[in-house]
């Protein structure tokens, strides 16, 4: 592999490219494909871990790739390269098209008119890197939170804080006259513990994540995490395991949204169309959830995990309706969605980096908040489970999904009682999405980390307190 | 096909960086940072690189779904500053001006770092390396696989026709080169090339839920790949689902397959590893070594060595030979898998087991299990097919667990994991519609009843169907 760095004037991503991407776009199209994308991106990443009273990992990275696709008929190529150079980028593109039995010409017409003006989404965030935490302002503020942990929590063994910032700046220019570029900054920071005390022991942790915020660190309510933090893992230490059965289920607001990001809205995605792996690929205009859930995904909120002034193929994002009073709306589509399953394209297109096609993946998602109160909802339940925090969950390529419970409490008689632990929920999408009957008023997000087809990207999760009338709570 | 012509840059000049048409330089890349390392006064340092050619396939009923191909390159740069605190830096970008500013980037970071955990060189980065038996396959045109992986479906679709499509497949080859170089003279390179096909089944019967399952296969090259095999096991396991019933919650006796109880090991294999130990996250404790653990005839090694660990690597992230060790004996904890600076804390030596970092991770490399030589094994003559009586509650064959990222909880010791297995009553086997296993690691290891058959090597390690009474199912029923 030939490695060359891409001139200095080119080491910014920005309308400076066109002279280069625009003979590479021609060349595709003349190849005789039916479009051809570049997705060129550069990264700096800082990422720091604070144990007990000390920094134990600081870990600077940085570095730039490309990834080109193209695409004739259904088909595409995708090749990704470091390699930044005329000849690294060409080579690409040339076995993107052998991909699709194609070869570069020099005879072939590209009918390629040039690329437009760029879309400078990113202008306005030239100073988002210089404004974030510098390395000694980001050790401290986390050694602060596992100082505060110490004072706050009991029986803890293990105290951990860990940041992470994300700077990102793409140009996407593509064949159809996409030319756009956006900076993305990308900040995560949590709290976990260890709690311990004889035979018993509670492993408790909660992330907080934001986007286009270089302040978040800054502004971090320390104490409020910590005490969260601590609060969990004393109630948790002492739990008895949950008793396994069929039983109502209330899941708490914010991360308890992972059972609709996992129960329904990957199959909500095009690329589960494309690979025949949902059940509701036909079911649009068709209620396939009570009618108390209306969902949403979207990439518009500010400051959101999930936000995104535009997606991984150019466009902006939208504000998509998934699901309304029960009733299917549409799905998130992506380029290569729109063309092989018909669903027009929502600002969906997403990768990890440069290594991924970009594919139909979840932004910013969630239940729509409802007529009732958290308290209205556990008091409509006999005897069931209290989610009160999640851990991750999954989906399976039949629709079953499963995710774990963190922090549970009995239900009974419409009342918190017992904490309980090692729950697992599980089921299948089209049989739970019907039994969420009743949603609350306080709609909260949470950020995380999804993984799949074209890698872990940011999202958030979040919902209102919700009822689920029965599902499967693995146990002991 | 060797690595120099394997690649996509193959007859472009190498340029101004230290990674060729051929891989990884690794004189020049010496060079270099000895040169800019004493142009910005650093005596200490050390450097891990990679780089790989990757191309694979992917196919939907027939055509060509995604076909990929990538060229990556990696290194990690550690720093020694005068005080003798280590930074870390990485980057994509091996030209002269990426390796200059990472080097700048570790130093920079060498002001946060640890003063109470330092790594240092591994004694054992100039040692002999073991010699593997990896031989480099020539690399094989991406439409060939692309035809190979078709026709790789087409077989599987037709075994059953209930198997309606192959929704997760893939056919990948991979060229990949590494390489760790110290400041003390150490230098360690590997050239490798592997090939690997997965094809994961779904299935529906009308009136009926979808079932799926899979196979993988990994091998030196795409010609050596075992497809026949891979689409036998594939076949075979989806439709042994597609007849499925409830199971009632309760206590059963539970049998591993191989591929289940090694993920098993693998989520809770902080028990062995001594980096978890010592920032108690571990269920072991440091005086752990030479304490009950399990069953007093259950052995597990790691040995990374194995000649079924296709792509086993050489030496770990800090140039210490790879090498098999003895984790459990006899049902006692024998050694932890250790890191340079890990074994210096614990008065031994490092196992091979190390990542690259300021604060080094250790992770294991491939698990062999089953039973301690001399200790009979446990219970003899285990067959789950001759099992269970008809009217009892039967045996549960637990053969692959669901995610793991969510249902371990391995600092407490806990599990609850969905899983795709059998109920067998009687000697008849029938697929269980949706469960989970609940259960605590260190009871289960206590719980194990014996082995069934030979090993069986998998892509994480060798081990036997695994016995295990009294584990918790609950059942979607």
């Amino acid at each position: 592999m030939v490695v060359t760095a891409p001139p200095p004037r080119l080491q910014h991503l920005d309308a400076g490219w066109r002279s280069r991407l625009e003979p590479l776009l021609a060349a595709g199209r003349a190849a005789g494909a039916d479009l051809v994308e570049v997705f060129l991106e550069r990264i700096d990443h800082i990422g720091v871990l604070a144990e007990q009273d000390g920094i134990t990992s600081v870990s600077p990275a940085f570095g730039m790739g490309a990834g080109l696709r193209v695409f004739r008929g259904l088909r595409d190529g995708f090749v990704s390269t470091n390699d930044l150079s005329q000849a690294g980028l060409m080579a690409a593109l040339e076995q993107a098209l052998g991909m699709l039995g194609l070869e570069l010409s020099s005879a072939g017409a590209s009918g390629f008119e040039g690329l437009p003006d760029l879309r400078d989404h990113g202008r306005a965030k030239g100073d988002w890197l210089q404004r974030c935490p510098g390395l000694p302002e980001a050790t401290g503020r986390l050694l602060e939170g596992t100082r505060r942990l110490e004072q706050v929590g009991r029986h803890l063994q293990v105290r951990r804080g860990s940041y992470a910032r994300d700077w990102q700046e793409v140009l996407v220019a593509a064949s159809d006259g996409t030319f756009a570029r956006d900076v993305r900054l990308h900040q995560s920071l949590g709290l976990s513990v260890l709690a311990a005390d004889g035979e018993h022991r509670a492993s408790i942790g909660r992330r907080y994540g934001s986007s286009g915020r270089p302040d978040q660190l800054r502004e971090w309510d320390v104490d409020a995490s910590a005490r969260e933090v601590c609060e969990s893992a004393g109630t948790m230490l002492y739990a008895d395991y949950v008793e396994a059965g069929q039983m109502p289920a209330v899941l708490a607001n914010r991360f308890g949204g992972v059972i609709f990001h996992e129960a329904c809205g990957h199959l909500l995605e095009t690329t589960q169309v494309e690979r025949g792996t949902t059940p509701f690929a036909d079911k649009v205009g068709e209620a396939i959830a009570h009618e108390a859930v209306t969902a949403i995904d979207e990439g518009v909120s500010d400051g959101a995990f999930g936000s995104l002034s535009m997606d991984d193929e150019g466009m902006e994002p939208q504000h998509t309706v998934l699901i309304e009073n029960g009733v299917l709306q549409r799905f998130l589509s992506d380029r290569a969605g729109e063309l092989r399953t018909g669903h027009a394209r929502t600002g969906s297109g997403r990768r990890q980096s440069h290594g991924f096609a970009a594919a139909s993946r979840m932004r910013n998602t969630y239940i729509a908040a409802g007529p009732h109160t958290p308290e209205e909802l556990i008091a409509s339940v006999d005897r069931g489970l209290y989610c009160k925090s999640m851990g991750g969950g999954s989906v399976g390529p039949t629709g079953q999904f499963n995710f774990s419970v963190e922090e549970g409490y009995l239900i009974e008689n419409g009342r918190l009682t017992r904490p309980v632990k090692g729950a697992t929920l599980i089921g299948e999408a089209k049989d739970v999405m019907p039994r969420i009957s009743m949603c609350a008023n306080d709609l909260e997000l949470a950020a995380g980390f999804c993984g799949s087809v074209s890698g872990s990207v940011n999202v958030t999760v979040g919902q209102p307190h919700i009822k689920v009338d029965t599902i499967t709570v693995g146990g002991r | 096909m060797t690595p120099t012509t394997a690649t996509t840059s193959a007859g472009t000049a190498p340029a101004s960086g230290t990674a060729t048409a051929a891989g990884l330089d690794a004189p020049a890349l010496r060079e270099t940072l000895e040169r800019l390392a004493a142009s910005h006064g650093i005596r200490q340092w050390d450097l891990g690189a990679s780089c790989s050619t990757d191309v694979s396939v992917q196919v939907d009923r027939g055509e060509a779904k995604q076909m990929k191909g990538a060229q990556r390159s990696a290194i990690t740069v550690r720093v020694w500053n005068s005080e003798g605190l280590v930074g870390v830096t990485s980057t994509s970008d091996l030209s002269d001006t990426g390796l200059e500013t990472a080097l700048a980037g570790a130093r920079a970071a060498s002001a946060f770092g640890n003063p109470d955990d330092t790594p240092a060189f591994s004694p054992l980065a100039t040692a002999p390396l073991p010699e593997l038996q990896q031989p480099l396959r020539p690399e094989r045109p991406i439409l060939q696989l692309l035809d190979t992986l078709k026709d790789a479906e087409r077989q599987l679709l037709d075994r059953h026709p209930a198997i309606g499509t192959v929704p997760y497949n893939g056919l990948a080859q991979r060229l990949s080169e590494r390489i760790y170089l110290n400041s003390a003279g150490a230098c360690r390179q590997q050239r490798l090339s592997t090939a690997s096909l997965y094809l994961y089944a779904r299935a529906e019967e009308t009136g009926r839920k979808p079932r799926s399952a899979g196979a993988v296969r990994m091998a030196y090259g795409v010609d050596d790949l075992d497809v026949a095999g891979c689409i036998d096991e594939a076949a075979e396991r989806t439709i042994s689902h597609l007849d499925y019933g409830p199971i009632d919650t309760g206590r059963y006796t539970c049998v591993f397959t191989p591929e289940a109880f090694l993920d098993l090991i693998g989520a809770f294999s902080s028990l062995f590893n001594a980096r978890a130990v010592l920032d108690g996250v571990s269920l072991s404790g440091r005086n752990a070594i030479g304490q009950p653990l399990a069953v007093p005839f259950l052995s597990i090694h790691d040995n990374g060595l194995h000649p079924g660990n296709v792509g086993a690597p050489a030496f770990d992230g800090e140039g210490t030979p790879t090498r098999r060790l003895a984790l459990v004996e006899g049902g006692v904890l024998r050694h932890f898998l250790h890191s340079e600076a890990t074994a210096r804390a614990f008065g031994v030596e490092p196992t091979g087991h190390a990542g690259m970092g300021a604060k080094v991770s250790v992770s294991p490399d491939w698990f062999e299990v089953g039973p301690t030589p001399g200790s009979g094994g446990g219970q003899q003559g285990l067959d789950h097919g001759a099992a269970g009586q008809s009217d009892g509650p039967g045996l549960v064959v637990i053969d692959s667990l669901s995610a793991l990222h969510a249902g371990v909880k391995a600092s407490q010791g806990s599990f609850s994991l969905p899983f795709d297995g059998w109920l067998v009553r009687g000697g008849e086997a029938r697929s269980i519609e949706a469960a989970t296993v609940a259960g605590d690691i260190r009871q289960l290891l206590n719980a194990i009843v014996g082995f069934e058959g030979e090993a069986t090597i998998t892509p994480d390690g060798l081990c036997p169907h695994v016995w295990v009474e009294d584990l918790s199912i609950t059942g979607d029923a």
